[in-house]
């Protein structure tokens, strides 16, 4: 149920029901509703669950942390050979 | 995709759990909350890449698991009465109500119908004016918003066949009752992720400072997992007991201010039923006063009808973390998804589910 998928917005469209988003999934894009990310642009990630975008990846934040955890993957004792 | 599939790298994982085993010094007793987060656990083994010191053990966050075998019951009637479209996400139909699922009913002749969306059982009420449409609205607070959002659409656009059968829970108060139950066997959580994208973690740092337990808000993918237990083993191993946030990339302390309004102005708090759990003060949403219009259970006087839970299935003390779901002597024998005896055998996040898809050829392991 609390399923949620990141995805790419394509496009925004402002309709009568609110401000609507294409994202794509890897290749297979849906109507998504941005009511409760209103920052979202054309561009950003945002996590997708049951039609409503209920968060913005933070691409800064996502570098950062996924940096350390690269590091930590090389700084293995026995190389980083998986 | 991008944000998944660095998540899933294997020599990350590996990674993580050496870190893991370099660090433990003695057995922890760790839930995950969701159940979205047990299938990942399960789906990619992540219990026999760690030490044996750590013992995972599967929380309540599968609301198909928790909804009250009454409000299915309930469902199920009103799914019944002639002219009624039933609209429903998916994993609810073969929950097991007390004589039937929803499943049975459609069988029958039922106009049961599965939506992603609560905005398309709105729309399946716009297109047919002179049928009554009820959505099944269950869920956390990760579903909750999206929910309030279809109700207050159909209320603007006078939508007087449109109501919904709310069955809502939250997160904290599962924890809460977890914490001080003397049986409690949980030393640490990993908060669900997605409930916290929505409602920040303000709520968690709270309980981790009441009851002094490491708390780390975690993702949903293999590495976010490993990630998570790392620092949560870090901060138990330092006697050390906060709330830490992994899934940085996704949430933030306040969450989506929009989607908390919405939810405040649709719902308010109430005493909630959980499945073979019992009744939780304050644990879940009604419709407020001003959307009473729109609730089933007064449209149908489905609000009385009342069901005991099987006491063979014992989900619920697999969902407290005080068994797993082998300990169970009808797991895979009179329990399997296609004759389940519970909720959590046949949801895609019920830890029953994950055990049998993914474990259950190995010997049933005793915990420590």
């Amino acid at each position: 149920m609390c399923l949620a998928v990141p995805g790419k917005i394509l496009e925004t469209t402002d309709l009568a029901a609110g401000r609507c988003a294409k994202v794509d999934f890897g290749g297979v894009s849906c109507q998504v509703q941005l009511d409760f990310v209103p920052e979202a642009q054309t561009g950003d990630y945002v996590l997708v669950h049951v039609g409503f975008a209920i968060s913005k990846v933070a691409e800064d934040e996502a570098q950062r942390t996924y940096g350390l955890l690269r590091q930590l993957a090389q700084e293995r004792p026995e190389g980083g050979t998986p | 995709m991008k944000y998944l599939d660095e998540y899933r790298d294997a020599g990350l994982a590996r990674a993580l759990a050496e870190r893991i085993r370099r660090r433990v010094t003695r057995p922890w007793v760790l839930m995950e909350i969701c159940g979205g987060q047990t299938h990942t656990i399960m789906r990619c083994g992540l219990p026999e890449l760690l030490p044996s010191e750590i013992e995972l053990v599967d929380g309540p966050g599968c609301p198909v698991c928790v909804t009250p075998l009454e409000i299915v019951d309930r469902a199920i009637e009103i799914a019944g009465r002639p002219g009624v479209i039933f609209v429903s996400y998916g994993d609810m139909l073969r929950v097991p109500g007390s004589r039937s699922d929803l499943f049975r009913v459609k069988a029958a002749g039922a106009d049961v119908r599965i939506a992603y969306s609560p905005m398309e059982a709105v729309r399946i009420a716009r297109e047919n004016p002179h049928r009554p449409v009820v959505f099944f609205a269950i869920g956390f607070e990760t579903t909750a918003p999206a929910n309030a959002m279809a109700v207050r659409q159909a209320k603007r656009e006078g939508l007087e066949n449109f109501s919904v059968l709310v069955s809502h829970m939250l997160v904290p108060p599962a924890m809460r009752m977890i914490l001080r139950s003397l049986a409690n066997r949980v030393q640490a959580f990993i908060a669900p992720g997605h409930v916290c994208s929505v409602m920040g973690f303000r709520e968690y740092e709270v309980l981790s400072a009441e009851f002094r337990v490491p708390i780390v808000v975690g993702g949903f993918e293999p590495v976010d997992l490993l990630e998570s237990i790392a620092m949560l083993v870090d901060q138990l191993e330092d006697g050390r007991a906060g709330l830490e946030n992994q899934y940085s990339r996704l949430v933030t302390r306040t969450g989506s201010a929009p989607a908390r309004r919405i939810m405040e102005e649709v719902f308010e708090v109430t005493d909630r039923q959980w499945r073979g759990i019992g009744p939780i003060p304050a644990s879940g949403y009604r419709l407020r006063e001003a959307y009473t219009a729109f609730d089933a259970e007064r449209l149908y006087g489905a609000g009385t009808i009342r069901a005991a839970e099987p006491p063979e299935c014992i989900a619920a003390r697999v969902m407290q973390g005080l068994k797993k779901p082998a300990d169970c002597p009808a797991f895979a024998t009179r329990c399997t998804p296609g004759h389940p005896l519970g909720a959590s055998m046949v949801s895609s996040e019920g830890a029953c589910a994950a055990y049998y898809a993914y474990r259950r050829h190995t010997a049933p392991e005793v915990p420590a």
